[in-house]
């Protein structure tokens, strides 16, 4: 116990370094991210100059104190791009993650009923795909679904379609791409609660008289549910903010707020709203990375 | 009776082998694509290595590959290092002031929107009046990854015997020792499996790039993105299946040095 004790001391002299590294370059940047979105436009615009300049004391601190303006927030609230482009973030969001939790739940349920030997080469193949390149396998979509792409060419030549269908800029490939991407984030840890279930649960209920479907329903499902929140979160949270994929494979006529900020940043060169966007962007995700730091400390601590 | 309840139902494995399908059809359509001699993607013009040998006549493609290649590398071992030591941090400090700040500045940037990272970074070194390039890029990608490094040789960490470091302690090594004669051995797979995943990681990362990077200093996956945005060209298929065979053998180190590592933890616990 003592041991312990002595072993934590330099334990914690460990942490110092990643810790002021996480400080810079992790929490200090979104201080810099909210004073941009408080500033005007035409101080902050590129090449840009600091509006805080440390170097001139505290009299040019209050003065640029009294320059804060929550006019790029009125814009984000005023105009109905910025609107709009921030409800179809969260109902991409939201119709993706169930998506993903209808699928992914059958492969993991399949995956914790196999073989012990065997699901560890399943969970394996789950992974490898997480590691390959996400811009790569996107790209594999395109060639897929473009104009004479495989897909169309299969439809063609069983007659199912007639003419090639339009597959590429439209929701339904922006959604088959999330899902793509995101699914081994839903099945794993699915998989990591079905996987850790007792069966002899599930033979109590047939004992009880339970049907299959019923033992499910009342016994695994309920039990699966960490699971089922933290596939969730960890798919949610970076949908909200998505950009490379509804870029490559939605259309151009609404954006979610990643495409937005983006545009802002890139195209229109308005640094403080695109701040502004990022900020309000962040406001939305608090509640869910909350809620997801709390999962995640509680899994890492109940191993030790 | 347990055979009956936990059994595999035609339902499972179909489901499971459909998921598999999808996962992995379209990698698999996009390397044999990469290797068709024809120009156009619908055509198959037999086999061929004419987009490889194109790949490698591009100069602008190589400088981005060579840039993609050694921020991976270094950014990989910067995270490592500080991800390494902010696990032991938080699996052997006990407790200590700000480490609910500290684990969840090391576990949110796993699910942050990439755009509010580069962003907030590309904000930060313009502050800073930083050259923006090579560094800005890595320093960028060190603070992404080395969260992931930390939660792969974290959950290492959580798992080790203790009593293997506290015997090393009664027997008079300092903690320092300890940690570096018993511990450290013991998690040295997980080191290696995490440099690995900061290097995929790495490689793949296109938005965070995109915000940090200078002009003049594209990385290959803004490269690809930016040809990718005007269609399908058959070059990139062939970049791709090198990222992919690249990957395909790292990927074999890090499972080899995974289950190098289970199989020390259990000699060690049967110490």
């Amino acid at each position: 116990m003592s041991a312990r004790r002595i072993f934590a001391r330099p334990a914690r002299f460990a942490a110092i370094a990643p810790y002021l590294w996480m400080v810079l370059f992790f929490l200090v940047p979104f201080g810099f991210v909210l004073k941009i979105s408080l500033s005007q436009t035409a101080i902050a615009q590129p090449p840009y100059t600091p509006v805080f300049d440390f170097t001139e004391g505290r009299a040019a601190l209050a003065a640029a104190f009294a320059q804060l303006s929550f006019d790029n927030f009125r814009l984000l609230i005023s105009d109905n791009l910025y609107i709009l482009s921030y409800l179809r973030s969260l109902v991409v969001a939201v119709t993706a993650t169930l998506i993903l939790l209808l699928i992914g739940y059958p492969i993991a349920y399949g995956m914790a009923r196999l073989p012990q030997r065997w699901q560890g080469v399943a969970m394996m193949l789950v992974i490898v795909p997480f590691w390959t390149s996400f811009l790569i396998r996107i790209y594999a979509w395109i060639n897929i679904l473009q104009h004479d792409g495989l897909l169309n060419q299969v439809l063609l030549a069983l007659h199912i379609v007639s003419a090639p269908v339009v597959w590429l800029s439209t929701d339904s490939a922006m959604y088959l791409g999330i899902v793509y991407s995101y699914l081994p984030f839903m099945i794993l840890p699915l998989y990591a609660t079905l996987s850790r279930m007792d069966a002899s649960l599930l033979e109590a209920a047939g004992d009880l008289g339970a049907s299959p479907l019923q033992a499910f329903w009342l016994v695994t499902f309920p039990l699966s549910l960490p699971g089922v929140g933290a596939g969730a979160l960890l798919c949610f949270i970076p949908i909200v903010g998505e950009f490379v994929i509804p870029d490559l494979l939605a259309g151009s006529n609404s954006l979610m707020i990643g495409q937005t900020l983006w545009l802002e940043f890139f195209t229109n060169k308005d640094w403080p709203v695109a701040s502004a966007a990022a900020v309000a962007l962040l406001l939305l995700l608090v509640p869910p990375l909350v809620l997801y730091d709390r999962l995640q400390r509680r899994q890492l601590e109940a191993n030790s | 009776m347990a055979r009956t309840v936990t059994r595999l139902t035609r339902f499972n494995m179909t489901s499971l082998a459909l998921g598999l399908a999808f996962l992995y059809l379209p990698i698999v359509i996009l390397v044999i694509y990469s290797f068709n001699a024809s120009r156009l993607v619908t055509v198959w013009g037999g086999w061929s290595l004419r987009w490889y040998r194109e790949f490698f006549n591009d100069r602008a493609m190589l400088d981005a590959a060579w840039m993609s290649l050694s921020v991976a590398a270094a950014s990989a071992t910067l995270a490592t290092l500080l991800g390494t030591l902010a696990a032991v941090g938080l699996a052997r400090g006990e407790r200590f002031r700000g480490r609910a700040l500290f684990s969840g500045m090391l576990y949110s940037p796993l699910v942050m929107p990439e755009v509010i990272s580069g962003l907030s970074l590309l904000l930060l070194f313009v502050a800073l009046n930083a050259e923006r390039g090579f560094w800005t890029v890595t320093i960028a990608h060190t603070t992404l990854t080395m969260c992931f490094v930390t939660v792969v040789v974290q959950s290492r960490l959580s798992t080790l015997d203790r009593s293997l470091e506290e015997a090393a302690m009664d027997l008079g090594c300092d903690p320092v020792r300890a940690f570096l004669l018993v511990t450290l051995p013991l998690i040295v797979p997980a080191i290696v499996a995490g440099w690995m995943l900061a290097f995929t990681l790495s490689l793949d990362d296109v938005v965070i790039a995109s915000f940090t990077t200078g002009p003049g200093s594209a990385t290959l996956p803004i490269r690809i993105y930016s040809e990718v945005r005007l269609g399908v060209k058959p070059e990139i298929n062939a970049i791709c299946t090198l990222v992919i065979a690249l990957i395909a053998v790292i990927i074999v180190i890090a499972s080899f040095a995974s289950k190098l590592s289970s199989a020390r933890g259990e000699s060690g616990a049967a110490l």
